[in-house]
Parts: C-alpha cells; sequence; structure tokens
C-alpha cells in the first residue's frame, strides 16, 4: 500500500515538474529549474515577480495555507502574462496540476513586459474586470447557476408542501418559502451528497464514494462525447451513437463471456473488439457518406434501428448472444478475465476503464489539434471545399473521422458492458448514452478536455439525480431538464448577458483597442525618448 | 423622379462606410458613382435600398423626406435595383423570381402566375430581350439572368434605377447591349445610378460623375475627363494602369494539353477539346466572359473535375486522372477565383491557412505530428514578405480585408517549389494597392521561369499580364493571340467570333 | 479515363434492383416452401365482401420474381438509352417485393390485408405530421431536429388537457399551442440569438423529455384519473367512401386526427408550390438575401412558419394520446421524431414523397404486429429491419445525394 503511495507521488511530482518545465521554457528560463524540488517553487514565484521565499513557506505545514493564497496571486500574474482569461486563476485554487496543463502544453506564449503609462495600465485593469464578467468561463458558471435555479423552481412548485404553504401564503407568507427552501435545499443537497461527497457517512473513504460514482458515470458520457464531438468537428453528426455503443457491447461482451484467457490477453482483446465494433458500425456511414453522399444524420438513425434489432434477435437466439439454459434475452455475466478492475477495491465502482478515458481525452486533444489528420480534419469541418482544392482527401476525411469516432462511442459501449453493468446485458445496455453524448459534446464545445469537464458534470448529475430520486422522491428526469437549459444557454451568450446585464463583449473590444492603441503610443514614445 | 441623398453616413462599428455623402441624380439621366472595390459605393446603393439603415442623412424623392425602414418600402417609393450578385432564386422560374415579393393572387392565396408571365412578356418586348417566363432561372446564362434582374426591378415601375457593378458577368457586346437598355431607360425619363469602378463604361454612358474615395465623395468629374484624371481621383495617386513588365523569354513547352475535354455531371461538354501549351517563363492569360468554361478547365489541371478527357502533360508527366494531392505535390501553385470558398478556412488562421495545401507533408509535418514551432516560423516570414496586413499569425484569416486574404493565398502557393501557377481572378474585389502588388507578383514569378496560367474576365487585367492570350467561349478556345492584341478584337473573340488572322487553337 | 465517353445515369439502380429481384427468386427457389398464402380482403362486418386471394406460393413466387426481373431489365434498359429509371418503377418494384415478402412468409395462413393497411396508416400518422412539420420548417429554412420534442410536447400537453377538460378537441387545440412552444424557443435561438439550428433541435428534445418526464412522474402519476386519463376519439367511418372494399376501411374508417391529416398534407403540397404563402417560404429558404430584397421579411418568416411547424407536429403528438394508446407515458414518441426527420430528407423535403416515406415505416413497424402473430419463417427482428435498410439503400443508391433548401441551417444576418 505504502509503496503505491510512493509510486503515486513520484508520478505527481513528475507530471507537476513537466508542466512546469514547459512553461519555464516559454518564459526562456532554464528547464532543468522546473525538475529540482523547492527552486523550482522559488522560480515559480519569481516568475511571477514575487519573492522566492514564498516557496520555502510553502512547506511549513499549516503555514503553508498562506503560500497557497500568494501562488494563487502568482498563478493570476502568469496567467495574464500568458494572455489568459484572468478566469483561468480559479482553476489553479482548484486544481493546479490542471492549471499547469493550461499553462504549460497551451498554446500561448509568454509576453514580456510591455513599457506601460498611465493611462494604459489603467485600461488594462479595467479591461481584465471586463473580460472575467463578459468572457466564456463567465458565461457557463451563469448558465449553470440559472439551470439550476429553474430546475429550483419546477422542484419547488411541483412539491406538495410548497403546494400546501402556497394555499394559506396569505396569512402566513414565511411558511411557503420555508417550505420552498425545504424542497429546493434538499434536492440539491442530495444531489451533492449523492455526487461529490456525502458527510453523513462517517469515514472519508465512505463519504468520497459518490465522486467515484460521478466519475464511473462520467466514463462513457466522455468517451461517447468525444466521437461525437469529432464528428462535430469533421462537419458531421453522428446520432447513431446508440447503433455504435450497442454493437461494440455486443462484440466485447462476445468476447469476453466466450474466451477463457489470461486476462492480460482477454481484456485489451475485448476492449480491442468493443472498439472495432463500434468503429466498423460507423464506418459503414462514412462509406456511404463518401461514396454516394448519403446524409450521415439519416444513415445513423437508420443503423440505430438496425443494430437494436440485430442485438435483440441475437440476445434470443442460443448460440449467439443469450446466456445458456436461459430464456431470457440476457446474456451470461462477463468473465472476471476480460472486464475492468475496480481501481480502489470492490467498495467503489470506479473502474479502470476512466483511466483509459483519461488516456482517450489525450489522444483525441492530440490528434485534433496536434495531428496532420486532426488538421485535415478541422479543414474540412470549417470548409470542405478549400480543403479539396487543398489536396486534402474530404472523402477519406470524413470515412476516417466516422472510424475514430464509432471507435469512441464503442469505448462507451465497452465500459458499459465491462465496467457498468458486469453481469450480462439485454438490449437497454446503451442507456441513453449515445445521445446523451450529443448534449456532452456540445456542452464541451466539441473540445476533448472540455468534453471531458462536461463529461464529468453529466455524470454527476446522474450520480446525484439517482440519490435525489431516492432520498428526495424528485424524478431523476430533472436533472435532464437541468442539463439541456445549460447547453441552452451556454449557446446563447446574448441571452444570459440580458439576464444578468453583462456588459457586451463588442465594447469589451473597442476597450482592448484603445489598449493597444495607448500601448502603441508608449512603444512609440520608448522609441523616441532611446533614439 | 429626382433622387437626393443628403450627408448619408453608415459606420460598421468603427469603420465609417459612408462619410457625408451627397448625391442629386435627376430623370432622364444617369449617373455614374466611380469608386474602387471598399470605396463604400455598394453600401450607399444598400442605405438607399432600405437594407441598412444610415447613422444620419436623409433620402428625398422629389423633395420628399423618405425613411425605408426596408427593401419593400423603397421600391414602393419606386426604387429599384439591379444587383452585383443576382437577387435571384435560382430553383424559380423567371415569372416566380418577378412575382416574388408582390404576387398576385386569386381566392385563398392561391398564386397568379399568368399575371407576372404577361409581365415579362411585356417588359421583354420593350427592350428586345428574349426570355422565357418558365424558365428556371439557374439554368439561364448569366446575361439572361441579368435582364431578369431588370424585368424584375421594372415590374415594380421604378423611377428611380440602381445598377450596382452591371457589366462584370457580361462580354462587351452584351455590356453594350446593356448601355442601350439604360439609355432607353433614361430616355423615356428614369433617374439611374450606375455604380462602377470601370473607367471606360463610365466615359462611355454617363451624363455625370461622381467619385467616392474611402467612403467620402471626392468630386464630380465629367465623362469627357481623361482615363488618367478618373484614375487619379479614384485612387486618390497617380496609377500606373498598366505592369511594368520586361519581355518574356520563353522556354520550353512546360504544360502541354491536349484534346482536354471537360463533363459536367449531366454529361454537357464544360470544356469541349482544347489543346494548348503554356511555356516556361510566360503568362498564358486565358480570357472569356464567366461561365464559359475557364473555371473548369483550370480545375481539370488541378485535378479537382470528375470526368476529364484528353491529356494534360506537365513537365513530360500526365497529371490527368491525378489526385489533387498529387498535382500539388507535382509544384503547381492554384489561386482559386473564389478565395474564401475555395482557397482558405475562415475560421483557421493566418498560419494554418499558410500550410493548409501541405497538411500531411514535411516540413510542417513529420511523424503525423504537426511541427508548431517551425509553422510560426515560416509564417512570420511569409508575414512579412507579403506585408499581410494582420495583427498576427494567430489572426483568423476570414478577419483580413480582400487584400490580404489573397496575400495569404498566394503566399502559400508562390513558397511551394513551383513547375507552374494557375492563377484565377486574382484581383477580384481588391483595391488598388493590392492589385499592384498582386500584379508584379506574379510577373516576377514568370521572371523566374516558371509557366503561369492568368484566368481573368477582365479585359485591363489580360493585356496588362498576358504574353498570349487564349480566349474561351462556350467551352472552346477560340484562338490564341498576342499579348497586344486590341480589345475590340478579344471582345469579338469573347463572343465566339474569329476574327480574320487568327489562327486556330 | 481517355476513352471517349458520353456520362450516363449510374448502373447503381439496375444493379439493386437486380440483386433484389435474384434474392427474391433465390428465396422461393431454395426454401422449398410449398402451400398457399391467403390474402384476406374484407373484415366480417363490411358492407360489400370481397373473396380471399388464395395464392400458391412457388407460382406466385416465381411469377413476382419474374416481373421483378423485368423491372430491373427496364431500369437497366433505360441505363443503355441514357435515360433515369422513373420514380414509379422503383415503387412498383418495391410494392412487388414486398408482396413477395408476404405470400414467403404467410405460407398456410392467412394475412389480413385491410388490418395491415389500416395498421400502418395509424402508425405512419405522427410521422407523417412530423415529417410536415419537417418539411415546413427546413422549407423556411430551419432544421429542425425537434420534431421529437414537439410530438412529445403535444402528446403530453393533450393528455392532460383533453383529460382535464374532457374535450379531445380541446386536447388537439392544446397540443399544437404545445409544439408551437417548443419552436417558439427553437426560432428565438436560432433566429434571434443565431444559435446552431442542429443543436437547439438536439437540446429541445432532451429538455421535453426530461420536463414532460419530471411532471409525468410528479404531477400526473398524482392524480391518473383527473390528469392523465384523456378521452379518445372514436372511429368515424365516413358515408359510402368507408363501404370501398379495401381502401374504404384502410383509408375512410379512422379518427378525426387521421382525416385532419389527410388534409394537412394536401394543404400542404398545395401551400407550398401553389400559394404566395409557399414562393414565400421557399424563396427565404432557398436565398433569403434575395427574399429581402423584394421586401420580404426574412426573419419573421421564419419564426412564423417554424411556430407553424410546430403545431402541425404538436398535433401528430396528440395522436399518440387521443389516437392510440389513451394516456401519457414517459418517452411515448420513442424516436418517431427522428423517423419523421428521416422522412423529411428521404421525401427530399416534399410534403407527398415524405409522407410517402413514412407510410413505409408505418408499414414496417405494423408488420411486426401482423407477423408477430403468426410467427414468421425468418426472425421478425430482420423483418423489421427492413424499412431500415431499405431507407439506408434508397438514400445511398436511389435518393442520392439529396439537397435540401439551399439555406436550411444557415441564419439570416443583415449587415
Amino acid at each position: 500500500m505504502i509503496a503505491l503511495w510512493i509510486v503515486l507521488a513520484v508520478v505527481l511530482y513528475a507530471a507537476h515538474s513537466f508542466l512546469l518545465s514547459r512553461l519555464y521554457e516559454k518564459a526562456d528560463l532554464p528547464v532543468s529549474s522546473a525538475w529540482i524540488p523547492l527552486y523550482n517553487l522559488w522560480t515559480f514565484f519569481r516568475l511571477a515577480g514575487l519573492s522566492g521565499w514564498w516557496a520555502v513557506v510553502a512547506v511549513i505545514p499549516i503555514v503553508n495555507i498562506v503560500a497557497y493564497v500568494a501562488a494563487i496571486v502568482a498563478a493570476y500574474v502568469i496567467g495574464v502574462r500568458l494572455d489568459r482569461n484572468p478566469y483561468w486563476t480559479v482553476l489553479f485554487g482548484v486544481c493546479p496540476l490542471a492549471w499547469l496543463i493550461m499553462a504549460g502544453l497551451g498554446r500561448s506564449e509568454w509576453r514580456a513586459e510591455v513599457p506601460e503609462n498611465g493611462e494604459a495600465r489603467d485600461l488594462r485593469i479595467r479591461l481584465a474586470v471586463r473580460e472575467v464578467v463578459s468572457g466564456n468561463a463567465m458565461i457557463s458558471v451563469l448558465a449553470v447557476v440559472l439551470a439550476i435555479v429553474v430546475g429550483g423552481a419546477l422542484i419547488a412548485a411541483t412539491d406538495e408542501s410548497v403546494q400546501q404553504a402556497a394555499g394559506y401564503f396569505f396569512s402566513r407568507p414565511l411558511d411557503t418559502v420555508q417550505a420552498i427552501w425545504d424542497s429546493v435545499a434538499g434536492a440539491y443537497t442530495a444531489l451533492f451528497q449523492g455526487s461529490v461527497y456525502n458527510f453523513r457517512r462517517d469515514s472519508f473513504a465512505d463519504g468520497i464514494k459518490p465522486l467515484t460514482d460521478t466519475l464511473m458515470f462520467a466514463t462513457p458520457l466522455i468517451v461517447a462525447g468525444l466521437g461525437v464531438g469529432l464528428t462535430f468537428r469533421v462537419g458531421m453528426f453522428n446520432i447513431g451513437g446508440r447503433g455504435q455503443m450497442l454493437i461494440a457491447a455486443a462484440a466485447a461482451g462476445w468476447v469476453s463471456f466466450t474466451f477463457d484467457l489470461p486476462m492480460y490477453i482477454h481484456l485489451p482483446l475485448a476492449v480491442l473488439a468493443g472498439v472495432v465494433g463500434g468503429a466498423v458500425w460507423a464506418g459503414i456511414v462514412g462509406v456511404l457518406k463518401a461514396r454516394t453522399g448519403a446524409h450521415e444524420v439519416i444513415v445513423t438513425i437508420m443503423l440505430n434501428y438496425v443494430a437494436f434489432y440485430l442485438i435483440q434477435w441475437m440476445l434470443r437466439t442460443p448460440g449467439l448472444l443469450q446466456a445458456p439454459g436461459s430464456n431470457n434475452p440476457k446474456t451470461p455475466p462477463m468473465s472476471d478475465t476480460a472486464i475492468f478492475p475496480a481501481m480502489f477495491g470492490a467498495k467503489y465502482s470506479l473502474h479502470w476503464g476512466f483511466v483509459l478515458t483519461i488516456a482517450a481525452t489525450a489522444l483525441v486533444w492530440w490528434l485534433l489539434s496536434r495531428s496532420s489528420l486532426g488538421f485535415q480534419f478541422r479543414a474540412v469541418g470549417e470548409n470542405p471545399s478549400a480543403a479539396r482544392v487543398a489536396g486534402i482527401n474530404v472523402k477519406m476525411m470524413y470515412v476516417y473521422a466516422m472510424l475514430i469516432s464509432g471507435g469512441l462511442v464503442g469505448l462507451a459501449g465497452v465500459s458499459q458492458v465491462l465496467g457498468t453493468v458486469k453481469t450480462g446485458f439485454s438490449d437497454g445496455i446503451d442507456a441513453g448514452i449515445g445521445f446523451d453524448a450529443i448534449t456532452v459534446a456540445l456542452l464541451g464545445r466539441s473540445k476533448p478536455w472540455g468534453i471531458f469537464g462536461a463529461g464529468i458534470l453529466f455524470g454527476a448529475f446522474k450520480a446525484g439525480g439517482f440519490s435525489m430520486q431516492a432520498a428526495e422522491g424528485i424524478p431523476i428526469d430533472i436533472v435532464l431538464v437541468v442539463q439541456s437549459m445549460i447547453v441552452l444557454f451556454i449557446a446563447a451568450p446574448p441571452l444570459i448577458r440580458a439576464i444578468f446585464r453583462l456588459p457586451n463583449p463588442a465594447r469589451t473590444l473597442a476597450l482592448a483597442q484603445s489598449l493597444s492603441a495607448a500601448q502603441a503610443a508608449t512603444v512609440a514614445q520608448t522609441k523616441q525618448e532611446v533614439a | 423622379m429626382k433622387l437626393e441623398l443628403r450627408g448619408i453616413t453608415k459606420r460598421f462599428g468603427s469603420l465609417i462606410a459612408n462619410n457625408h455623402i451627397d448625391l442629386v441624380v435627376n430623370p432622364g439621366e444617369i449617373h455614374a458613382l466611380l469608386g474602387e472595390n471598399g470605396a463604400g459605393k455598394s453600401t450607399l446603393m444598400n442605405v438607399l435600398y432600405g437594407l441598412y439603415q444610415a447613422e444620419e442623412g436623409e433620402i428625398l424623392l422629389d423633395g420628399v423626406v423618405h425613411n425605408f425602414a426596408g427593401p419593400g418600402d423603397a421600391m414602393a417609393a419606386g426604387i429599384g435595383m439591379v444587383h452585383q450578385h443576382f437577387m435571384l432564386i435560382p430553383v424559380f422560374t423567371v415569372a416566380e423570381n418577378v412575382a416574388l415579393g408582390h404576387e398576385s393572387t386569386k381566392w385563398g392565396g392561391t398564386l397568379n402566375l399568368e399575371a407576372a408571365r404577361e409581365t415579362v412578356r411585356t417588359i421583354s418586348q420593350r427592350f428586345g430581350f428574349e426570355v422565357d417566363p418558365d424558365a428556371i432561372v439557374g439554368e439561364l446564362p448569366v446575361g439572361v439572368q441579368q435582364r431578369v434582374e431588370i424585368i424584375k426591378a421594372l415590374s415594380q415601375n421604378a423611377k428611380v434605377l440602381v445598377f450596382d457593378e452591371p457589366t462584370a458577368v457580361l462580354t462587351p457586346q452584351e455590356t453594350d447591349e446593356l448601355m442601350a437598355v439604360m439609355r432607353q431607360l433614361r430616355d423615356e425619363g428614369t433617374a439611374i445610378v450606375f455604380i462602377t469602378h470601370k473607367l471606360r463604361e463610365v466615359r462611355a454612358v454617363a451624363d455625370r460623375i461622381t467619385v467616392i474615395r474611402l467612403g467620402a465623395v471626392v468630386g464630380v468629374a465629367s465623362p469627357t475627363d481623361s482615363n488618367e484624371q478618373l484614375a487619379s481621383m479614384m485612387v486618390g495617386r497617380a496609377v500606373l494602369l498598366t505592369v511594368h513588365k520586361d519581355e518574356a523569354t520563353p522556354g520550353e513547352a512546360a504544360l502541354v494539353c491536349t484534346g482536354l475535354t471537360v463533363l459536367d455531371a449531366t454529361g454537357h461538354r464544360v470544356v469541349d477539346n482544347v489543346s494548348y501549351a503554356v511555356h516556361a517563363g510566360e503568362v498564358l492569360a486565358i480570357a472569356g466572359v464567366q461561365g464559359n468554361g475557364q473555371t473548369e478547365l483550370t480545375e481539370a489541371i488541378m485535378g479537382l473535375q470528375k470526368h476529364v478527357l484528353g491529356s494534360i502533360m506537365l513537365d513530360n508527366r500526365e497529371l490527368t486522372g491525378r489526385s489533387v494531392r498529387h498535382v500539388l505535390t507535382s509544384g503547381v501553385g492554384f489561386v482559386p477565383e473564389d478565395r474564401t470558398e475555395d482557397g482558405l478556412v475562415a475560421e483557421f488562421t493566418v498560419a494554418e491557412n499558410l500550410m493548409l495545401d501541405r497538411a500531411d507533408q514535411a516540413p510542417f509535418v513529420r511523424r503525423g505530428t504537426l511541427q508548431l514551432g517551425y509553422l510560426r516560423a515560416f509564417a512570420e516570414e511569409k508575414l512579412r514578405e507579403y506585408d499581410i496586413r494582420a495583427q498576427g499569425i494567430g489572426t483568423h484569416v476570414g478577419r483580413l480585408s480582400g487584400g490580404n486574404q489573397q496575400k495569404v493565398v498566394l503566399a502559400r502557393e508562390m513558397s511551394k517549389d513551383l513547375r507552374l501557377l494557375v492563377v484565377a481572378q486574382p484581383t477580384r474585389g481588391l483595391d488598388v494597392g493590392s492589385i499592384e502588388f498582386v500584379h508584379r507578383r506574379i510577373v516576377e514569378t514568370r521572371d523566374a521561369g516558371i509557366p503561369v496560367i492568368v484566368v481573368s474576365t477582365e479585359l485591363d487585367e489580360v493585356s496588362a499580364l498576358a504574353d498570349r492570350i487564349a480566349v474561351m467561349y462556350k467551352g472552346g478556345i477560340v484562338g490564341i493571340v498576342p499579348g497586344d492584341t486590341p480589345r475590340e478584337v478579344l471582345g469579338l473573340m469573347m463572343a465566339g467570333e474569329k476574327p480574320a488572322g487568327v489562327s486556330a487553337a | 479515363m481517355s476513352t471517349e465517353t458520353v456520362l450516363r445515369p449510374g448502373w447503381k439502380v439496375p444493379i439493386i434492383l437486380g440483386v433484389f429481384s435474384l434474392a427474391s427468386l433465390l428465396l422461393f427457389l431454395l426454401s422449398g416452401r410449398q402451400g398457399i398464402s391467403v390474402f384476406r380482403l374484407s373484415s366480417s362486418g363490411e358492407a360489400v365482401q370481397l373473396p380471399a386471394l388464395e395464392l400458391p406460393v412457388m407460382a406466385s413466387g416465381i411469377v413476382i420474381s419474374v416481373l421483378l426481373i423485368g423491372l430491373a431489365g427496364f431500369s437497366a434498359y433505360r441505363v443503355t438509352r441514357a435515360q433515369r429509371t422513373p420514380l414509379y418503377v422503383i415503387v412498383i418494384f418495391g410494392v412487388l417485393f414486398m408482396v413477395g415478402l408476404l405470400v414467403w412468409a404467410f405460407v398456410d395462413a392467412t394475412l389480413p390485408v385491410t388490418g395491415l393497411l389500416t395498421g400502418t396508416v395509424a402508425l405512419s400518422a405522427p410521422i407523417i405530421y412530423g415529417a410536415l412539420g419537417g418539411v415546413i420548417s427546413e422549407r423556411v429554412g430551419v432544421v429542425n431536429i425537434a420534431i421529437e420534442g414537439q410530438l412529445l410536447a403535444g402528446a403530453f400537453t393533450s393528455a392532460v388537457v383533453a383529460s382535464v377538460t374532457r374535450n379531445p378537441f380541446l386536447g388537439l387545440g392544446a397540443a399544437m399551442i404545445a409544439g408551437m412552444l417548443v419552436s417558439f424557443v427553437l426560432a428565438a435561438f436560432s433566429i434571434k440569438y443565431l444559435v446552431d439550428q442542429v443543436i437547439v433541435g438536439v437540446v429541445l428534445n432532451v429538455l421535453v423529455l426530461g420536463l414532460t418526464s419530471f411532471f409525468f412522474s410528479q404531477v400526473l402519476s398524482e392524480d391518473k384519473q383527473l390528469l392523465n386519463s384523456p378521452p379518445r376519439f372514436d372511429k368515424l367511418p365516413i358515408p359510402f367512401l368507408s363501404d370501398i372494399p379495401v381502401i374504404g376501411p384502410v383509408l375512410f374508417n379512422q379518427t378525426v386526427i387521421i382525416y385532419i391529416m389527410y388534409v394537412a398534407v394536401a394543404l400542404v403540397y398545395y401551400g407550398l408550390f401553389h400559394t404566395k404563402w409557399g414562393l414565400r417560404v421557399r424563396a427565404v429558404g432557398e436565398h433569403p438575401t434575395a427574399a429581402d430584397t423584394v421586401g420580404i421579411a426574412v426573419n419573421r418568416t421564419r419564426f412564423w412558419n417554424v411556430s407553424l411547424a410546430g403545431a402541425v407536429a404538436g398535433l401528430g403528438g396528440a395522436f399518440f394520446t387521443l389516437g392510440s394508446v389513451g394516456s401519457f407515458q414517459k418517452e411515448m414518441t420513442a424516436g418517431l421524431g427522428f423517423i419523421a426527420l428521416a422522412a423529411v430528407i428521404f421525401g427530399r423535403w416534399d410534403p407527398i414523397r415524405a409522407t410517402l416515406a413514412a407510410l413505409l415505416f408505418g408499414f414496417a413497424t405494423n408488420l411486426q404486429n401482423v407477423l408477430g402473430i403468426i410467427g414468421s419463417p425468418i426472425p421478425s427482428e430482420f423483418m423489421l429491419m427492413l424499412p431500415y435498410i431499405v431507407t439506408i439503400i434508397a438514400v445511398a443508391g436511389l435518393v442520392g445525394q439529396v439537397r435540401g433548401p439551399a439555406a436550411a441551417g444557415k441564419p439570416y444576418v443583415k449587415a
């Protein structure tokens, strides 16, 4: 056990150091300074213009809370230097590692200090404030808040005690307020306790279980969302998640319960079978679109039904998927050698499929933003005719994109049969994830890490929704309402701005222009002085 | 009806497109509005037509102030417009297009198309047009489509008629016919606004000329002024109307097309048995009215056309039937005629667009991974070399002006190891400064010993750049003539007539 | 590449037809099924009784296969003459093939033809309404993925309103309003806030699903009697017409919702192609700028026609509760909205063709019921797959690259 912790600590340290090294490289500092313990922290504070001694403070227990605040300030300053939205600082507060990924691997460049006059500095501060309140991050947060408020209103309006209290509202109005508070707070507390941390449990190990449930539910949502998001980036729309998941689940499940192999062969083989199944099922769509111009929306919808009936038939046919000796349309349980093992023991539902999901997200990120294939994907998605003229084989891109997308969605099917429901499955194994994935991809704006975050948020809603239903008797469907409202609101920033009376980004832009004008004036002035 | 614009000002964000513009057009007068691309002519007319709302100023018709909330109001007041990009629904018939917006109906909203057909016939007769009211507009030649536009405007009894760059798609002969129509309308008492940037046409038809530059009126000119006078007013400085270029020193035949035929999806021969050769170090211009097969001809070379017969040899290697990728890697640079549609990805950055057609090749890609460091350095260099006015290499190309966008395309295509350069409509929609830049670059490429094909519908451009000129008409090459062939001869050839003394292709 | 050829219409169509006719022939020859299939054309209660058709399986199978091969041959002949295969040939081929399949499946059994077709019309109704809504909306330039949501909202609202008022007609009206409200959101977000129309549509489906399911569990299930037991429309035979054999019971012994549907299909078709309204709708969907320049208010036209589309689709939703099931159930539209969307594209944005496509789906669904009764020789799942596979083949091979209204999906922004 101790060995495991040591390994984990080393891995984390290495990750931090690596990311710091990328950041330092941008700032033209020696890369090696990122790997030396303590000194790397010292450099971090120095980079932000703070005293390096904060690094020493940071290693003293208890007192280091102050250093934590200082580090947040440093992150803010470094973020501004990287031309990043100041709002990113919040991410540092929550998870420095994630912030470091942005700072270290992000595309932004280090900006050397620009000589500033008073006017420019003043404008810069105003601009920063404006960016915070009108930026994307703010819109997203407000969209979530607004959706939760609407959800709360629905919960309150349909709550019986609220309705009763409202009956005598004019004699005792506070009763109604109390009842509304009780119903809404009760619901969201249950949601939180079912998805993040349950304070009613005694030990941390028990209390944290909901968070692992969230990640478990998020696993298929994320990979399927990645698949759908990928097609969005190529200008296509894969509504065929259901069919692809079913085929993948059948393939992976069949490999799992049919063969008897050692785990290190059996598990990869089952996963591969599922991925290939999903890829092939989606690949049909890509090939048809490329060869005949068949509309992928219509073909994916149709293939959902074909897959559904195919699986239904296989599930009731002995020798195919049906469990031997049974009359139910259900498969036998998965073999122990081909399931995702639990990550933290049998107590928690989280399985190693989640790690696979992280890897898939990283891979899709690399594919889309760093690879030649992804570049061609994006070119086709933004302007297919220009892509064609530039010699990109547009049709093949459709095929590749559908294959990869189907593989990712297939992974979601695999995660369902080898991770979530290991006791055998029936024709509802996709659990609507193929469609949820569309919302996840939309919320994540088709960007891999955005989808990752959106998947975890929706996973939390799912996990919390069940416990809300159990504890407060509120139908889990309210989660759908809140989820869809979030996406809807995020998609319409002007609406959010109108509701919350936020400044218009066009005016922010004008401000930014006057800022660059002021800077240009300063630069010119400086040049003159030098001359 | 007398049209008067007073102090019209129109802003787009911080850009002032029209700055206190005054204009008076009398009935029975052709008033030319002259200015180069982007000067604000079309904006002004869109304000007049109710498509845009002006921030300041007023529109008067016969001395009465009008406020147009939309084109419907303007039309009701007697203003008609023949748009540069035809405002016709391609899948509708002529009669349906003419009826649209003020349909006459029978019971229950049923269309009475017979009335519209009658209108089409009457107006056609008046001007000697031959337009079938039941033809599908999308299937008509552009010249006829323009007549539908005119019929549409006249069917509203327009007393003020605006022609927005109407000659861009016409042969010189068709242009003459259009001018005759304009004169006839003027003689019937219509007030005509004629928007153009072509000096020759202004002098041919206008009664009065107002010149605008950078959104403001710079002066009034007379049709008797010289080209040089008008041009310098329009551009604000003396303009070289011709490109400086030395005598070509052609080498070996580099690109040889033999019996080239291109079929479209329905089997029509859009390029019909064309043979020609382009030599190293010469510019072969392909002239002709839009839609006579030039686009398909260049696309056939690039491998963008599906059904190509015959042979295209570049440096003795066959290009027919090869993929676009293959043609590009063979060293062909291609500037497509519609840069926003075919040349650039608007949502991509300048840097990304600069590697667009080498998206899977070294040095931009190694082992499947983008070489972002190399790309950055490359893009910075091209930004300087081609004087691309952008905030940085990370700016989205869609935010650049037309001229700068074209420079991005040129920078990309010319930074390859070129064996052939194909440039289609290189200066369409560009300002004079950018035009000069683009022309200079093309001539430099030629001087470096590279064969160049320039496709252009602008005769001025063809004459300025070409060492030899191939004129296309209905998919065939009418003839290949020397670069200094007079306009009149070229004009005849563009209408399909082969003047005496011109050898066959 | 260098041979001198003239482009011909592709060989895809005759090849596909040929494959299907050979499949049919092999099916009959190899399966060796002997016996008689009985096609019952009248049920006992009808005024005019037609004798049942008794078809010997092998003989009819071979006759049908030969006819199919003939049609495939005709198509091939057309190709050699550089002509396209007319649509009616493909339709006749499809019908014949289906008849052949039925003859084969119903060996020594009785197929109630009227029952099969009556059910087809009923099951197609929501798809047809949805497809009409889709056609109107897309013709005016707004992609309508939200058909599913509009159907579901219509089903829910009509159930509640009809239950409370005990009046199915009020339920029908409420369904239209509900569908319209969903459309308002679609229109507002896509037209005013310029959100991608596909995104809004997808999300609206989820939203409506969430809302109706939430209210169903939280409110309707509390008092099912009051809130979720709507009176259903009764069958309303039309005098004389309903007495025509086969056609009568199939088409003219239906509920009011079905009759409204006939009118709606006719109206939408006539309206789109023969009225001022239709001309303007199509103009806005094809080339909004051109429509604007002749004084048509593009966004207003879009807004109200998308709303109209929602109202039509909402009617389809009412069919679930007032026409067939009799009470609202969670997720009761079960993806039919997406099938309607497929029918729109399959039907090339034409109301009549879209209706035919919808009927194909309805037929397939009903076939399942009929086959379930006799126990089919081939797994019923494969019969069920057939319409979806046919759609894929049609879209890929026969329809080819369909082109919708040019401006569909693109918001219109004035500079």
